[in-house]
């Protein structure tokens, strides 16, 4: 059992009771926070630093080679709680890109309702891909209710290249050319 | 040209008391500015910054700095007001609604023709104080019109005809009731001491000025300095008394149905009253435009020495209204009976014996000096 602490209350002194010497501190403090450096940020020139993993709007990303990573699995528009994502999977055409047919699939279209999304990083999360991803990009507007779905050029676009090191489908085609695919 | 000699004089009185009112009116406006950046940087924040005018705002390196002191504001902030639409409530009292805010503005204007804010020599070696009107009662002016102000507030409040501007109203008159009392009796040692009889000003705040050569009446008067300035805040409408419009419990006060340029006029006339008490406070406790205590006058005899008085008093007046504002940021708002039990209770007993206090050191000092 802690022991009790009583705080002793004195009565008031004369100059406490007539607030003066508070009031006196008071601007002292107030003066002192003058003095001190700002903390406004200048906004549309000084940008805040946004910290990593922060998620802003949901892009799509490209691997180093520049092919596109999604393969339309439709994970994420099936994960995302406000139902903002819109897949139309379709068959990528092997004569037009004979490196990437054994991908199979690679979304048609892929919009993102920006009025819907609520940046939960759902779909970051459940994407077996890591083709979908959360960046720093934290204002955007338009004029019309069209302007705010994002398509997948704008995807892309806002997107970029992620530098990741797995190589997945260039690991599985080695694999296939040596013959031991599963 | 006989006919220009003719009129002058009363042409004359017409241009200065215009001058003076822009001069005043463009110190209200910079008072707003001065608000909403000492409250910023109080803040820590760096308050307005982006107004920018056309030309002026565009040279080079002057252009920027105004912009980042906010210089170009105030014409924003007074724009705005005058081109918002103007909104009456349909359930107001339509003549003395719009009556309101301008028997708010119109008191701290009147004040301004008495208030000296420079001194001068004349031809023949005698100084003069630079005022519209040098009268000898120019205390009593003071007191008298500035209290009119708070009728403003109180005719704002009743015309609105809505409950919250209503308490504000009730506030505001009750609030100018008992601190007027401790602030006219604040100021009875001041003149005693002052106008002594057999002295030749009188109640003119000239006057005091000038029986301030040596030492401030606020170094050996700091009882009546600090209720005056107590009062002057309650007078004002400021915080930590700003019980008229305590936005907390009572919306906006008075003027929550006021919108637009009469809302503005408000707003100015706030300021106003500021820098009238402001300038009130330094002719009678802060030695006026004399440069330090027991260092009175090291102004020079022409344009320049009347020039630097008028500088050195408006630096003492701008001290004060900045004043004001680091007051404003540091106080809580009171409650509204303890203001009214500061006022009553504190306050009005204190003034009361610090008046007999002085007459009886008036005199025994008399009877010692006799």
């Amino acid at each position: 059992m802690a022991k009790t602490k009583v705080l002793e209350r004195k009565p008031l002194t004369f100059a406490e009771k007539t607030f003066l010497p508070q009031i006196a501190g008071g601007l002292k403090t107030t003066f002192a926070t003058m003095l001190q450096k700002k903390v406004t940020l200048q906004y549309p020139e000084e940008r805040p630093n946004i910290p990593d993993n922060y998620r802003g709007v949901p892009t799509l990303v490209r691997d180093p080679n520049g092919r596109e990573k999604c393969v339309s699995c439709q994970l994420c528009e099936f994960v995302c709680p406000p139902k903002a994502i819109r897949i139309t999977p379709g068959e990528i055409d092997p004569e037009a890109e004979p490196d990437r047919a054994h991908v199979e699939k690679a979304p048609k279209e892929f919009d993102i309702n920006m009025l819907r999304c609520i940046y939960c990083g759902l779909c970051q999360e459940v994407c077996p891909e890591e083709a979908i991803y959360l960046q720093d990009v934290f204002s955007l507007s338009g004029y019309s209710r069209e302007e705010m779905i994002n398509n997948k050029e704008k995807l892309y676009e806002l997107g970029g290249t992620l530098p990741d090191s797995h190589y997945k489908w260039d690991k599985k085609k080695a694999a296939e050319v040596a013959g031991n695919s599963h | 040209m006989e006919l220009l000699n003719t009129s002058l004089p009363y042409l004359l009185p017409i241009v200065y008391a215009v001058a003076m009112i822009s001069v005043f009116m463009g110190l209200c406006a910079y008072s707003v500015l001065a608000e909403r950046k000492v409250s910023g940087w109080i803040q820590g924040r760096v308050g307005p910054n982006r107004t920018r005018l056309p030309l002026l705002g565009h040279i080079p390196i002057l252009g920027n700095l105004m912009t980042g002191l906010g210089l170009f504001q105030p014409a924003a902030d007074g724009l705005k007001f005058l081109f918002k639409e103007e909104i009456t409530p349909g359930h107001v009292r339509k003549s003395y609604y719009y009556l309101a805010p301008i028997v708010a503005l119109a008191p701290a204007l009147t004040t301004m023709v008495v208030v000296p804010f420079g001194r001068y020599v004349d031809a023949d070696g005698v100084m003069q104080p630079l005022v519209l009107a040098n009268v000898d009662l120019g205390m009593l002016i003071v007191l008298a019109i500035s209290s009119l102000g708070v009728y403003g507030i109180v005719l704002a409040g009743w015309a609105s005809n809505s409950k919250y501007p209503f308490l504000g109203g009730i506030r505001a008159s009750a609030q100018m009731i008992s601190f007027e009392l401790s602030m006219g009796l604040a100021l009875l040692p001041v003149f005693m001491w002052a106008a002594a009889p057999g002295s030749e000003y009188g109640m003119s705040l000239f006057g005091v000025v000038q029986s301030q050569q040596s030492a401030w009446l606020g170094l050996w008067q700091p009882l009546s300095a600090l209720i005056f300035l107590v009062a002057l805040f309650a007078e004002t409408n400021r915080l930590p008394f700003d019980m008229a419009e305590s936005e907390t419990d009572l919306v906006g006060g008075f003027h929550t149905e006021y919108g637009a340029f009469k809302f503005g006029l408000f707003f100015v006339a706030e300021y106003a009253h500021i820098i009238i008490g402001s300038a009130v406070f330094v002719l009678l406790f802060a030695g006026g435009w004399n440069f330090l205590p027991w260092l009175a006058d090291p102004w020079g005899d022409g344009l320049i020495g009347a020039l630097l008085s008028v500088g050195w008093f408006m630096a003492k007046v701008f001290f004060m209204i900045f004043f004001f504002i680091w007051m404003r940021w540091t106080l809580p708002r009171f409650r509204y009976d303890q203001v009214m039990s500061l006022g009553w209770k504190i306050l009005l007993p204190v003034a009361v014996g610090n008046l007999v206090l002085n007459t009886f050191i008036i005199a025994i000092y008399d009877t010692l000096t006799r």
